[in-house]
């Protein structure tokens, strides 16, 4: 029983992560209709701001002290970062809270990219067959990640998590077992928590505001809509704007459990493209429950237990579930009939 | 040698010539070592395979470097137990891919589309992740598969002693890691773009033509077109296997990374760059990736600053840097810019490009279908576009 409860655990945070891509990724399908391969590089560059947003606040004045010698029997650098200078202690909280407080900073980032993205070059594929959308994009996560790779170069780099946050949850306890049964790390339900509430606040977004309405109505007959004098364009442009904050978030959040590279792009694009064909697409619930079946399932798949009657199924669960729904149910968990059935 | 009409024959005999004659022509670009022209002819080679599916019947797959890999392991798998001999190996490596690819596509073929993209990427990614984890003692993981002095080598070891250093791989005695090698596979290279040939005027081509531009339609007439997809794809799934085969021939090292999918993503970059259904285009897509992959990578700033050297010192600072965010560890972000602009600009790939000069100067022949008497300067063009 605890052994099943870990694993579930396990696979929230990650099904948080495919959900949340993929949410993004279902998104800009129903609207624009476009296949958007450079979507996991979106999630990439989030978990991009992190890293730059640390590297900002923890710059450093040096200064030889002239009266203390290092080991090395050079004068001892002291080192003091200018946000200590500038607030003090409060200094220090702010790099110990580093990634999330630079949720605050993906967000603006994170819209304009995806704006310009979409201004400047998918705008020009809508008429354009799939395969030329799916060119295209691949072709701009390879820059993308590129881009990353000259900058910050190509090996990981991990990203501390808050301190207070670094401990685990005794979660067995509130089931009722043994101290230290079940226990979980609190960043990961952190991040489960926090992909709840995105998620939550993308489907209130789409359902309570006019906005979202208008986008809606778009998703179902976007001539109509323009027909009545709105400018559909420009709300779906902040459409795929708001996939690409979503996106992001998502990679800044991860950041603590997976340490950012130029390649996290492309690792995860796969695995969300996937959970949107499994869900149905153009289908956000389906998705959303998708991606949290998904990655709990590879969590489960990954037992010792399970492995030992099918070697090696955690390497390859997602695919075949994939390989399996697509021949089973072509439309996917909760697809529409008749979107993209071929 | 007459199987093919007039003009294709005409266009046939150029490019087998430009092909043996890369040795000379490739001097001034400084790429006329063998193991950098082996992989023009192999990757070419897969590229005019994979043409065969993506071209003629528009079908997009995204996993063909598993086909790839899966004719890489047979051909050092042959080396290993029968013989280092290159002609097992590679028809083996065709066999095996050939049957892999039936089953994949056999499943994938049932939906079209993206799905279509989706399914094949999933099968390879699939393949790839056994490759590393489960099959470790048939792919040797991580380490990849190699030759060792004590491998069983049935057929070689009946006829002669076990010798004390590893094995070349040889054709007939004819070691293939030099210049035969790579006539080897520039031979193999000019039979597969015959072959390539053959199928496009066939009515077999003409089928799978009929199926990319509706296949609903195809449909309709009352043909079942599903064997007509599954021999395409099986057909250049075999032409990825032989690449592979090549590929472990020239270096009898075979790697999971091989199939990964983003080296399946290369294949489809190679094709898309050169031009989508011309048989030449394909080639020309692989060779200039090569090229790039090869030469520009080497590039680094030292080299940049005796290229720019006629300039003014103030702004060969200025220009170097720039010039090297390009060059050596950036070749890839050339790479994907040029694609995407590519794919923006050019949906024909540089093959349309090359029409589209052809129909402004020469007017007067403006449906004159393309010929590949420019190709050797093709590469020389987009570097000039850089």
């Amino acid at each position: 029983m605890d052994a099943i409860l870990v694993q579930l655990l396990n696979g929230l945070d990650k099904g948080g992560a495919y959900a949340l891509i993929a949410l993004g990724l279902t998104l800009v399908f129903g609207t624009l209709g476009v296949v958007n391969f450079a979507h996991g590089a979106l999630f990439m560059l989030g978990s991009f701001c992190a890293v730059a947003f640390r590297k900002l606040i923890t710059l450093e004045r040096v200064v030889l002290s002239e009266t203390e010698l290092s080991p090395w029997g050079t004068p001892l650098e002291i080192r003091t970062p200018y946000v200590d200078e500038i607030f003090g202690t409060f200094g220090e909280v702010l790099i110990d809270w580093s990634v999330p407080i630079s949720i605050l900073v993906a967000i603006p980032v994170m819209l304009l990219i995806g704006i310009a993205m979409e201004r400047g070059l998918i705008k020009h594929f809508y008429k354009r067959p799939h395969a030329e959308q799916i060119l295209v994009t691949f072709g701009l996560a390879i820059v993308l990640g590129e881009i990353i790779k000259t900058v910050f170069g190509a090996n990981p780099i991990p990203q501390p998590m808050p301190e207070i946050l670094r401990g685990t949850a005794d979660v067995g306890v509130l089931f009722g077992m043994a101290k230290n049964a079940v226990t979980y790390p609190w960043w990961r339900m952190i991040y489960f928590l926090f992909s709840l509430g995105l998620i939550g606040a993308v489907f209130a977004f789409l359902r309570f505001t006019t906005f979202g309405m208008v986008v809606r109505a778009g998703m179902a007959d976007r001539e109509m809509v323009g027909l009545l004098g709105i400018d559909i364009d420009r709300r779906f442009t902040i459409v795929f704007g708001v996939a690409a904050v979503v996106a992001g978030l998502a990679g800044v959040m991860y950041t603590p459990i997976l340490p950012p590279v130029n390649t996290l792009g492309m690792d995860f694009l796969v695995l969300s493209f996937v959970v949107v064909v499994v869900g149905g697409m153009g289908s956000l619930p389906g998705a959303v429950a998708a991606g949290f079946l998904l990655g709990i399932l590879q969590s489960f798949a990954s037992m010792p237990d399970i492995k030992a009657i099918f070697p090696g199924i955690d390497q390859i669960i997602i695919y075949l579930v994939a390989v399996v729904i697509l021949l089973v149910r072509p439309r996917g968990l909760m697809g529409k009939s008749g979107v993209m059935e071929n | 040698m007459l199987l093919l009409p007039k003009k294709e024959l005409i266009t046939f005999v150029i490019f087998a010539l430009v092909v043996l004659a890369m040795p000379i022509w490739l001097t001034p670009f400084g790429a006329s070592y063998p193991a950098l022209m082996q992989k023009f002819a192999i990757f070419g080679l897969l590229a005019v395979g994979f043409n065969i599916l993506f071209g003629l019947t528009g079908y997009l797959s995204f996993g063909h470097a598993a086909f790839l890999g899966v004719g890489s392991y047979t051909a050092v798998w042959s080396f290993k137990l029968l013989t280092m001999n290159a002609i097992p190996a590679i028809i083996f490596a065709m066999i095996l891919s050939g049957l892999f690819a039936l089953l994949i596509g056999y499943i994938s073929l049932k939906r079209s589309g993206i799905y279509f993209s989706i399914l094949t990427l999933a099968f390879a990614q699939m393949s790839y992740n056994l490759a590393y984890s489960v099959l470790t003692p048939i792919t040797n993981g991580e380490t990849g598969l190699q030759l060792t002095v004590t491998d069983p080598r049935v057929l070689d070891l009946a006829f002669a002693e076990r010798g004390e250093a590893l094995p070349q791989v040889t054709l007939f005695g004819l070691d293939m890691a030099g210049y035969w090698g790579f006539y080897f596979t520039a031979i193999i290279l000019i039979i597969g773009y015959f072959v390539a040939q053959k199928i496009a005027i066939s009515p077999f081509g003409m089928m799978l033509k009929g199926i990319k531009s509706n296949e609903n339609r195809m449909g309709y007439t009352g043909l079942n077109t599903k064997p007509y997809t599954l021999a395409a794809f099986v057909i250049s799934g075999m032409y990825a296997g032989l690449a592979g085969g090549l590929l472990a021939i020239t270096d009898p090292l075979a790697g999971a990374e091989r199939m990964q999918w983003t080296a399946s993503g290369e294949i489809v970059l190679m094709v898309v760059l050169g031009g989508i259904g011309t048989i030449f285009g394909p080639v020309l897509g692989a060779w200039i990736i090569k090229y790039f992959a090869n030469i520009f990578s080497a590039i680094n700033e030292n080299i940049l600053h005796d290229l720019f050297s006629f300039l003014p010192t103030s702004v060969q600072d200025f220009i170097v840097p720039i010039f090297a965010l390009f060059v050596g560890e950036g070749w890839e972000l050339t790479l994907g810019l040029m694609f995407v602009l590519v794919v923006v600009f050019l949906p024909g790939g540089l093959m349309e490009g090359y029409r589209r000069i052809i129909t402004r100067y020469v007017a007067n022949k403006s449906d004159m279908p393309v010929t590949e008497l420019k190709q050797t300067k093709e590469p020389e063009q987009v570097e000039g576009k850089k």
